[in-house]
């Protein structure tokens, strides 16, 4: 699995709350999460989430187990997110509903290309490139199939 | 009320009498060494309002048509219940209407917080138990394997019954002594968020063990598991002991104990309760701890009591005992985290205290916690809660949360200010 975007970095311990404010949960038009995504931290920052790749400080996607943040991430054009750690509801939220997550702390400037190949097991930013530790085999499944849904549907 | 009759758990669960080995809690009941990845069957599993409804649209778009009969399934109404508007009334229709007519256990508006209901006497230990919300891990308070995910995981589990873990490494948090002064299990649990950091236990399950746990009560176990997912935990487990036993009668099970055994703990942290003073989270980090005694004066907007963390009985009742025949300072707004214990606090004269010293009473669910209805804070508004999450704008924007416990809201609704409970 091969991607790639323009990086756009966030601090350290960035929860679900921020990510997707309460205030947006109850909805079923999935287009309000992509508007408000993030919107807290900096009212600006949706508009540039088209295909960005986020490059976060550690534990991106604490708190409440809401799937409407990667949703929302997802929904606002993000290709992936990097960072050094994840919270765990978040992370197989992501790689669920087919939103491709990297665990490593490489460092990259704001707005560098970022290129990464999943099952090669690489990232490449501004021409420097870094080993990351692959996904579990299910998650890489789940991944490939595009989401647990659509990894469900072909299984049944 | 709602009970659940239907579900007959299995008679011996693997935690209760499985092999005693260098394993943790968690490597017994998920039959597996940390770090290996397992597909199990859940015991049970349940979802609310929010995660319900996402969960139910991912089940119908897998192909879901019926589900089976081994797992327990639970749908409990909490979150933004009764319904705020007309969307979320519709949308929870449809989920309602979707657990009436398959085999799920619903619980409606006013029966209480999912997690507070499944710990009323359904969660046993030994149990594979998972939870569309982050603070599934309460009900590891009864020697469960207890943990959250979000809607789509959900949605498979329905389908199939299972799901995969990774089983994780544990982190011994071993308690000693026993609480003095005004301090209670809310401090402790904000004590060790603050030792561990909010991701100090990612990817890990905290085991509470030593001599310290035998002097906490089921409502105590329940609030230190409760926090785990604050440190990042995936999990916050108790060995069942003789006081779980008892609890458990209590809601007509007959259980055993589970056996310690000695294993190895990734990272072990020590902690004498009598050295826990009363603290408050500061905003926005819940690792962000203060004695109460530096913060006292700070003036508030509203006391909120409640939710998952501390809105049990015995919380509402040391809550009446500290504000019996006085008046609240500040508006102050009281959730019993279910139905029953709004219940027994009427019978037993404890919500007569807390409505005449001029607090206000929410419907049994999660009330203002996740800043939808119920007691959202305005711009530049201070809030005491004993919740247990005080993120940027949770509870309204631009409010401000401080986490504390059922003592400190007392003392801080008495003087309109945060306020030492062991000042007074």
């Amino acid at each position: 699995m091969q991607g790639r975007g323009t990086a756009v970095r966030l601090p350290a311990d960035i929860d679900t709350d921020l990510i997707i404010a309460g205030r947006y949960l109850r909805t079923k038009d999935r287009s309000i999460w992509a508007t408000h995504v993030l919107e807290d931290l900096d009212p600006a920052l949706a508009p540039r989430l088209k295909g960005a790749v986020i490059v976060a400080g550690k534990n991106f996607g604490c708190g409440s187990s809401r799937e409407q943040a990667a949703l929302a991430l997802r929904e606002a054009g993000v290709v992936a997110v990097i960072a050094p750690s994840f919270a765990r509801i978040f992370f197989r939220n992501a790689i669920n509903i087919g939103l491709p997550l990297i665990e490593s702390d490489l460092a990259c400037e704001e707005g560098s290309p970022v290129i990464f190949d999943l099952s090669g097991g690489w990232v490449d930013t501004g021409g420097e490139r870094h080993t990351i530790r692959p996904l579990s085999p299910r998650m890489q499944e789940i991944l490939r199939a595009g989401g647990l849904v659509e990894y469900w549907r072909a299984q049944r | 009320m709602q009970h659940y009759p239907r579900y007959t758990p299995k008679t011996d669960p693997a935690g209760a009498t499985g092999e005693l080995g260098m394993s943790t809690l968690s490597e017994r009941i998920l039959g597996a060494t940390a770090g290996e990845y397992v597909d199990r069957k859940v015991d049970r599993a349940y979802a609310h309002d929010g995660t319900g409804v996402l969960a139910l649209e991912a089940w119908k778009e897998m192909g879901g048509d019926r589900l089976g009969e081994e797992t327990g399934y639970y749908i409990q109404f909490d979150h933004i219940a009764p319904a705020n508007n007309g969307t979320t009334a519709t949308l929870q229709h449809e989920l309602r209407d979707f657990a009436r007519s398959s085999f799920m256990q619903f619980s409606d508006v006013g029966c209480g917080i999912c997690h507070q209901l499944m710990g009323e006497g359904v969660v046993l230990p030994g149990e594979i138990v998972v939870g569309a919300d982050s603070h599934s891990v309460t009900l590891g308070a009864f020697g469960a394997f207890a943990t959250g995910v979000g809607a789509t995981d959900m949605a498979a589990i329905w389908l199939t019954g299972e799901t995969w873990f990774r089983v994780p490494e544990s982190v011994g948090i071993h308690l000693a002594g026993r609480f003095t002064g005004a301090a209670e299990a809310k401090d402790l649990a904000l004590a060790y968020v603050a030792k561990l950091g909010m991701d100090g236990a990612t990817y890990q399950a905290l085991e509470f063990v030593g001599e310290g746990v035998r002097h906490l009560s089921m409502d105590e176990r329940l609030v230190l598991s409760n926090l785990s997912v604050e440190a990042g935990a995936k999990a916050g487990l108790f060995y069942a002991d003789d006081v779980t036993v008892r609890y458990l009668k209590e809601h007509g099970h007959e259980v055993s104990c589970q056996q310690a055994s000695p294993c190895s703990y990734r990272q072990e942290l020590d902690l004498d309760l009598a050295d826990i003073v009363p603290l408050v989270a500061i905003p926005h980090r819940v690792d962000t701890v203060r004695p109460v005694d530096i913060l006292a004066g700070l003036p508030l907007d509203q006391v909120f009591v409640g939710t998952c963390t501390n809105g049990r009985y015995s919380d509402l009742a040391r809550f009446a005992r500290m504000v019996r025949g006085r008046k609240v300072a500040v508006r102050t707004i009281v959730v019993p985290a279910s139905g029953l214990v709004l219940e027994k606090a009427i019978r037993t004269g404890v919500l007569a205290d807390i409505v005449g010293a001029g607090c206000t009473i929410g419907t049994p669910g999660c009330g203002p916690c996740l800043g939808y209805h119920m007691g959202v804070l305005g711009e530049g508004e201070v809030c005491l809660s004993t919740a247990n999450r005080n993120f940027r704008n949770r509870m309204g924007v631009g409010g401000e949360i401080y986490l504390g416990s059922v003592a400190t809201a007392a003392a801080s609704a008495l003087q309109g200010e945060i306020a030492s409970p062991e000042a007074g």
